[in-house]
């Protein structure tokens, strides 16, 4: 799929993916669902859902980087939930190294326990604070009976080496340690089963920029020392710009570009993308003037996930939209060589409905449209 | 400003913003704006810096004569030596620190610079180096607010508008908090009350200071709140905080603050909380909305993308202290502080791809309770050993101008920055 020079549009036109290369793909996901009941009431009728993840796929190929970007309730963090299993899928299939694990069981999740692993946004309050850090390190071996040669305390205060802590911090407190260094903390724990993927949700955006910068350069030592493949969920476009292979753009729910790095920044398609990229800020007092000017400021906010719009779910804020966007939800489609996007009229690269009319606006000016 | 003129008329037709609220209002007036631009163009040719400045610590005495000279009379008198201000805002040496059981924490510890209306003053630096207090010392809330009942150690001069706030009495003091001196939080929720409609805080806001009767103060706030972009305003008066999204509670807030046109508006991680999306409609705002009053503004953030958009001038904290102090070009293009180089060699760019590696600060913050001897950053400073003797680690760098309007605080000798910046930094970022 992504890196065939030949692959038809037509015969990606339902919207799932076909066949990565041969041994390449470490997780594999499609119709990727999880819908949260909403209820109401004494009785807890169900009123409704929120789709916080509403048909994805995609895959992880084994040493690469997938960065996952999108603002705040697209789905991101259900996302990686559900592929390390924390979360149980609605619908949909995952398959690590070729194995179905979507509905596993507690015994049979138990191998990919190791395997998976997962880093959180928060330093502060993933770790149990009643808890010193060797004990916080060694939690996973106990979890899996595995006993390391050598010992459990040697092995941990290895691994607290390995992220740039001091053996001698094994009978510490989280409580004496700053941001980053309780990230590392959770870096390490993470580490201890020697996992194949590890998903790691915001792991740097609690921190201030130069420990953020100390965090990012371990992690891409560890991902070259011990070849992990690495699932990096975040909201900031230049931190996912820097560690990122692939990136994937969430927007209520769906990808809607999923490429790699050069392309997502330098020919972006998708609208949304386009958006996202221009609101940053770029740090640089002389593109002040040329950025103001090229600015896509959206209306408005995200439309809530519970109700989301017809058709592309970007039409409600899209100066790009037509009638056809309203009303028919654009298939994830690679546009390019290793291109994915869903749009019926992206950016760089051919209009996929020409001449459509152009949507009029009910309530031009209200930003809550949707 | 600049930009934003061209927004409206060099728009690409395909980048037709899909906003609209300000922009149309924007269109609508663009002769309030001119005069602005020009004048900010002026000012610009004029003085080679920006409307803020720095001064040196060691410049006291010159200030003193100057003052002097221009009062003239009443010498002896103590209150001579505090020397009124030439700046709108002048903030003099500047020291805010919290007794507590394990010692003194010096929050701010000697910070002076200033500020004039229609510039915009970007302070940036870490968590912990005394940037909200700075920003609650300057609205005098530093006896109250998120730090518990410690009541500070205060010291120096705030001068706004020609009065002293540190020694204005506390009636005087609220008197000009909300109208003259405004603040945007990070945490909208901690300025709007969870009780009270949005509306009704910003009626209550206005009446404050103004006699009016409710009917003209609810115009005032509808009008604001359409002003900030709120859909629908005068049926939104009406809504509790939790009603609104995360980016309209922000837009609220600013109107709130907004509502008796402050003079000096004081933004404290404004966007810091918010998506990216909203954080560039409410840049957008602030940058608006300060060309149409003319107010001076200080934002405070840890983004050095945001500084970079919004500022006429920067200033790096570090410690309690100002360590660098310039244009945001100087600051940018030429820094003299390592650790402003550790700031921007630690920062992923959005703009292009950097080499495979970062280069961080390393260790962590300083304790405000142990400010190292010598330069504050001599423990994380790679270059702590190239002025010659230990200098770093016993004397207290003082705050230099390298250029004029450019300031740092480092031993170092301007050859060697000059060496290190564009040899061993540039080629890394
Ligand atoms: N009342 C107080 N008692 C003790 N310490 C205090 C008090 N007020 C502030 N401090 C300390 O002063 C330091 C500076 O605080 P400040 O809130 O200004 O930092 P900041 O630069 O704004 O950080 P952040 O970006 O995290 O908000 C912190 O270490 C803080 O804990
Ligand atoms: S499909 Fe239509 S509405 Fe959706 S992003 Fe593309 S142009 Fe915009
Ligand atoms: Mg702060």
């Amino acid at each position: 799929m992504t890196n065939s020079a030949n692959s038809e549009p037509a015969g990606a036109a339902t919207g799932t993916l076909t066949d990565p290369p041969e041994g390449e793909s470490l997780l594999r996901v499609s119709g990727l669902k999880k819908h949260f009941p909403v209820t109401k009431g004494l009785f807890k009728r169900q009123v409704g859902a929120v789709l916080a993840v509403d048909g994805l796929d995609f895959d992880v190929r084994s040493g690469e980087t997938l960065g996952i970007v999108g603002e705040s309730g697209c789905g991101k963090s259900t996302m990686g939930r559900l592929i390390t299993r924390l979360l149980e899928p609605t619908a949909g299939k995952i398959e690590f190294e070729g194995k179905d694990i979507t509905h596993l069981g507690v015994g049979g999740m138990r191998p990919l326990r190791r395997d998976v692993q997962m880093i959180f946004q928060d330093p502060y309050s993933s770790l149990n604070p009643r808890h010193t850090v060797g004990s916080i390190v060694s939690a996973p071996f106990k979890l899996q009976g595995v006993q390391p040669e050598g010992g459990v305390k040697k092995e941990v205060q290895r691994l607290l080496e390995v992220v740039g802590l001091s053996p001698e911090h094994y009978n510490r407190y989280p409580h004496e340690f700053s941001g980053g260094q309780r990230q590392r903390i959770g870096i390490a724990r993470a580490l201890a089963l020697n996992p194949k993927l590890v998903v790691a949700d915001e792991p740097v955006s609690a921190l201030d920029v130069s420990i953020q910068a100390q965090v990012v350069n371990l992690l891409d030592d560890l991902q070259q020392e011990l070849g992990l493949t690495y699932v990096i969920i975040a909201h900031d476009l230049s931190v996912i710009r820097h560690v990122s292979d692939r990136i994937a753009v969430m927007y209520l729910g769906k990808i809607v570009e999923l490429t790699d790095r050069q392309s997502l920044y330098g020919t972006p398609m998708h609208p949304y993308t386009q958006a996202l990229l221009s609101a940053v800020p770029v740090p640089d007092p002389r593109r002040k003037a040329a950025q103001g000017r090229e600015r896509i400021l959206l209306k408005g906010d995200v439309p809530s996930p519970m109700n989301p719009p017809s058709g592309c779910r970007f039409h409600t804020r899209c100066w790009k939209a037509t009638e056809v966007c309203r009303t028919t939800e654009p298939p994830l489609v690679p546009l390019a060589t290793g291109h994915e996007v869903a749009c019926h009229h992206p950016e760089n690269a051919p209009d996929q409905q020409p001449g459509d009319t152009k949507l009029l606006r009910l309530a031009d000016g209200v930003g809550t449209a949707g | 400003m600049t930009d934003h003129e061209h927004k409206d008329d060099a728009v690409p037709a395909k980048k037709v913003k899909a906003g609209k609220g300000t922009d149309a209002a924007k269109a609508e007036s663009p002769e309030a704006e001119s005069p602005t631009a020009e004048s900010k163009a002026e000012s610009t040719k004029a003085t080679g810096t920006t409307g803020a400045s720095v001064t040196p610590e060691d410049a006291a005495p010159a200030r003193g004569a100057g003052g002097l000279a221009s009062s003239g009379t009443a010498a002896g008198e103590p209150e001579l030596e505090k020397q009124p201000p030439k700046a709108f805002l002048e903030v003099r040496d500047l020291r805010v620190h919290f007794p507590t059981q394990d010692g003194l924490v010096k929050s701010v510890d000697g910070l002076s610079f200033s500020l004039e209306k229609g510039k915009t003053l970007g302070i940036v630096g870490e968590s912990g180096s005394g940037k909200s207090v700075t920003s609650l010392g300057l609205m005098g809330l530093h006896t109250v607010g998120q730090y518990g009942r410690q009541r500070p150690h205060l010291s120096g001069e705030i001068w706004l508008n020609g009065q002293e706030l540190l020694t204005a009495d506390p009636d005087e003091m609220r008197k000009l908090r909300g109208r003259e001196i405004s603040m945007i939080f990070q945490d909208p929720l901690s300025a709007l009350h969870p009780f009270f409609t949005v509306g009704d805080q910003i009626v209550e806001a206005y009446r404050v200071h103004h006699k009016v009767d409710k009917k003209a103060a609810r115009r005032r706030a509808i009008e604001l709140l359409d002003r900030v972009g709120i859909p629908e305003p005068a049926k939104r008066f009406s809504s509790y905080p939790h009603e609104f999204s995360g980016g309209m509670r922000q837009r609220a807030m600013i109107a709130m603050s907004l509502v008796n046109n402050p003079e000096l508006l004081i933004a404290d991680e404004p966007t810091t909380a918010l998506d990216v999306t909203v954080q560039a409609q409410i840049l957008d705002l602030i940058r608006d909305l300060q060309q149409e009053f003319g107010s001076a503004v200080i934002i405070i953030t840890h983004d050095l993308g945001v500084v970079a958009e919004l500022s006429d001038d920067i200033l790096v904290m570090y410690g309690g202290r100002c360590v660098e102090y310039g244009t945001a070009e100087k600051v940018f293009y030429e820094p003299q502080h390592p650790y402003t180089w550790g700031l921007l060699g630690s920062m992923p760019r959005i703009d292009r791809d950097r080499a495979d590696r970062l280069i961080p600060v390393k260790g962590s913050p300083p304790s405000l309770i142990n400010i190292p001897q010598g330069c504050a950053f001599n423990p994380r400073c790679p270059y702590a050993d190239v002025p010659a003797g230990g200098v770093t680690r016993t004397e207290r760098p003082e705050l230099r101008e390298t250029q004029p309007g450019h300031l740092s605080a480092c031993h170092m000798e301007p050859e060697d920055r000059q060496r290190i910046w564009t040899e061993e930094i540039v080629p890394k970022l």
